[in-house]
């Protein structure tokens, strides 16, 4: 891959994953999540052939509409629209994992036979933030997105070592039910607040 | 016809039909037969030899290409098959009873098709994706859409899905291991990534928090069946890795970490689970504790320790079942199940508490119950091996016998001018029954159930022979 374009890809990769973190609306957590998935769609294009690694943005870009019109149809929080309480916290925290991602990123490609720098740091990138994510929230939402994150970064790596058609079809039906699962979490929450409100208005 | 077919794809497609009925009951029992006529044709049809149905000649092969790759079921895994499909339909026939059927039995038999498809598939490491498959079908099982998801369905989802990308990346480093064995780094990279993928695939301490969590947000009935189905294949998974790694078997470290984690999940789910005020978070710290059993028994001499790993199955199975139908039909009249809601329930639902107190003692090893000879065969080997570690077991025991007694007493503990009545209808009776009269048949004349399991074994090359 040319320098220039391991740069951007890998620029993508940050900016995309650390804005998923960021990011307090959900409009901007779904296009966040929806982009990046075209920085997994080059660094896979890298080891896959360009039908396989389609699939996987074609998969990628299918969970975030799945998440993004299940939330859709709820009804707007007014929380969202302010700025978030840790943000500051989040970005030194997102700095630390992006500083140990390249810093362990030679190690992870010579164990993996020769992935590619660009590959190894992307994949880290993304998994180290994924798992950030993980470590922050409980809301299915962004649950869904930072597993669906992890996920995107170890099939970048995977990629490298195996390019079974069986394992994409099994990884893109496994990121699908992802966001569907999230999906289905994400109304279960909201199906509760509705009916209590509904209850209520015919209380009064 | 070939064997994935038969025991994979067709129960999968079943499952989805199912999903179109509506009747509880007819749920159930199509559930169950089907699940029981799987299990006797697993058991008794022939894999890869000709036999004659009347006039016809039927030869069922091994194998299915699928996308490259294959699913195998090797005419040796027959009684296994039959083992998981009977249980399933142990699952099935009580799932009536729990009033749980509609959603549980068709998610529960695709669930178990892919589990069967996770043993079947080559490269056997792809196992790992299946599991996640079942991972994500486990979601609706054990969540409502009426109910906000708790944290332990949430974690659930964390860690198991966390286990697929360490299972699939130490199968590749594995690979790399077997071609240069003289390289010690590389085998230290992927003991540790194995490490942790089982870590998160069978919940080893402290990655267990999801279950007692998920044993207060769930229907016990969905959650028991998880418990049981979900480690149980892992653990055949796990050997598996053992069995074709010779390097991994021979290591002088596998034997300690696998006792090492096995006590662990004994010990802290035995103490934790004796001072429990929840039945249900004792139902998931028991079914930590039975993990652990199953470690423990990996840590023998695999000669030795296969056979009572296989042993230990029927009795998980039977007791988990009870103890969740039990549980499901207690959670029907009481607010919660914390023990200060429970309290003197054996008078209005004496069949339940019994079948409470018989699983959860089962599961403790006492005499004359499931699971007490397959307990007293590890404890006797774990003892010969290393005797503070039959100390170490004997105190997880200890644990979960203070458990169960505790429960018993708070069940029992009712006001004094309370009178006793049967408040289970006759199918939970009966359900119950048999489930109690199971662990008794299966606790006074365990040498039935060998008949199933002694050729188990043999679907491993080099482990348990």
């Amino acid at each position: 891959m040319p320098p220039f374009l391991s740069l951007v890809v890998l620029l993508l990769a940050a900016v995309t994953s650390i804005g998923i973190l960021l990011a307090h609306h959900w409009r901007w957590l779904v296009i966040f999540l929806a982009a990046q998935y075209v920085g997994v769609f080059v660094l896979a294009l890298q080891h896959l052939p360009l039908g396989m690694a389609t699939v996987k943005v074609i998969a990628g870009w299918m969970g975030a509409a799945v998440l993004a019109m299940t939330r859709s149809n709820f009804e707007e929080d007014a929380s969202e629209n302010i700025l978030p309480q840790g943000r500051l916290f989040r970005l030194i925290a997102a700095a630390i994992v992006s500083l140990v991602a390249f810093a362990a990123a030679p190690q992870v490609d010579a164990a993996m036979g020769g992935a590619g720098m660009t590959v190894s740091s992307g994949s880290l990138l993304l998994i180290g933030m994924g798992l950030l994510h993980l470590g922050i929230t409980d809301q299915p939402m962004r649950v869904t997105a930072g597993l669906m994150t992890v996920m995107a970064g170890f099939e970048v790596l995977y990629a490298a070592v195996e390019n079974s058609v069986l394992v994409a079809a099994l990884l893109a039906t496994i990121n699908l039910g992802l966001a569907l699962t999230g999906a289905y979490l994400m109304t279960a929450a909201r199906a509760v607040d509705e009916i209590a409100a509904e209850e209520e208005a015919e209380a009064a | 016809m070939n064997a994935p077919t038969i025991w994979i794809i067709a129960p999968g497609v079943i499952a989805l039909l199912l999903m179109l009925v509506e009747n509880r009951r007819v749920l159930s029992l199509t559930g169950g037969v089907v699940a029981v006529f799987l299990a006797v044709s697993a058991q008794f049809v022939p894999i890869e030899e000709a036999f004659r149905v009347g006039s016809l000649s039927i030869r069922i092969e091994s194998s299915l290409n699928i996308l490259g790759r294959q699913l195998i079921i090797q005419p040796s895994e027959g009684p296994l098959l039959a083992l998981i499909y009977g249980a399933t339909a142990l699952w099935f026939f009580g799932a009536e009873a729990s009033k749980s059927a509609l959603k549980f039995v068709p998610l529960g038999l695709l669930i178990t098709a892919l589990m069967i498809a996770s043993i079947a598939v080559e490269p056997f490491l792809y196992a790992a994706l299946f599991i996640e498959v079942v991972v994500l079908l486990s979601v609706p099982l054990v969540t409502s859409i009426y109910k906000p998801p708790g944290r332990g369905i949430t974690r659930f989802l964390i860690y198991q899905t966390l286990a697929m990308p360490f299972i699939l990346l130490s199968g590749w480093l594995l690979a790399g291991v077997e071609a240069s064995p003289g390289s010690l780094s590389l085998a230290a990279q992927s003991a540790a990534i194995l490490g942790l993928g089982f870590a998160f695939l069978l919940s080893i301490f402290p990655l267990y928090n999801w279950m007692p969590m998920l044993m207060e947000e769930a229907p016990p009935f969905a959650a028991g069946f998880l418990f049981w189905i979900l480690p149980t294949v892992t653990l055949i998974f796990g050997a598996g890795f053992i069995d074709r790694y010779s390097w991994l078997r021979n290591s002088p470290e596998l034997i300690p970490a696998l006792r090492y984690s096995g006590l662990l999940m004994l010990i802290t789910g035995g103490l934790w689970a004796a001072f429990q005020n929840h039945l249900g978070r004792i139902m998931a710290y028991a079914a930590i504790a039975e993990t652990g059993f199953a470690l423990l028994a990996l840590s023998l001499d695999l000669r030795l320790g296969i056979p009572i790993l296989f042993f230990l199955f029927p009795a998980r199975a039977l007791g988990l079942a009870l103890w969740s139908l039990a549980l499901t039909i207690l959670k029907e009249r009481a607010p919660s199940l914390k023990y200060s809601d429970v309290r003197g329930l054996i008078r209005t639902a004496p069949f339940a508490v019994t079948g409470l107190a018989l699983a959860s003692l089962s599961a403790s090893g006492f005499p004359l119950l499931a699971g007490f000879p397959a307990r007293l065969a590890l404890w006797d080997s774990l003892a010969r091996a290393s005797a503070d570690a039959a100390l170490w077991m004997g105190i997880g025991l200890v644990g979960l016998f203070t458990a169960s007694f505790r429960m018993l007493a708070v069940l029992s503990m009712a006001d004094e001018y309370t009178g006793w009545g049967v408040s289970e209808n006759w199918l939970q009776a009966i359900m119950l029954g048999l489930g109690a009269t199971g662990l008794f048949l299966l606790g006074i004349f365990p040498q039935v159930i060998q008949y199933f399991l002694a050729g188990l074994p043999t679907m491993f090359e080099h482990l348990g022979r």
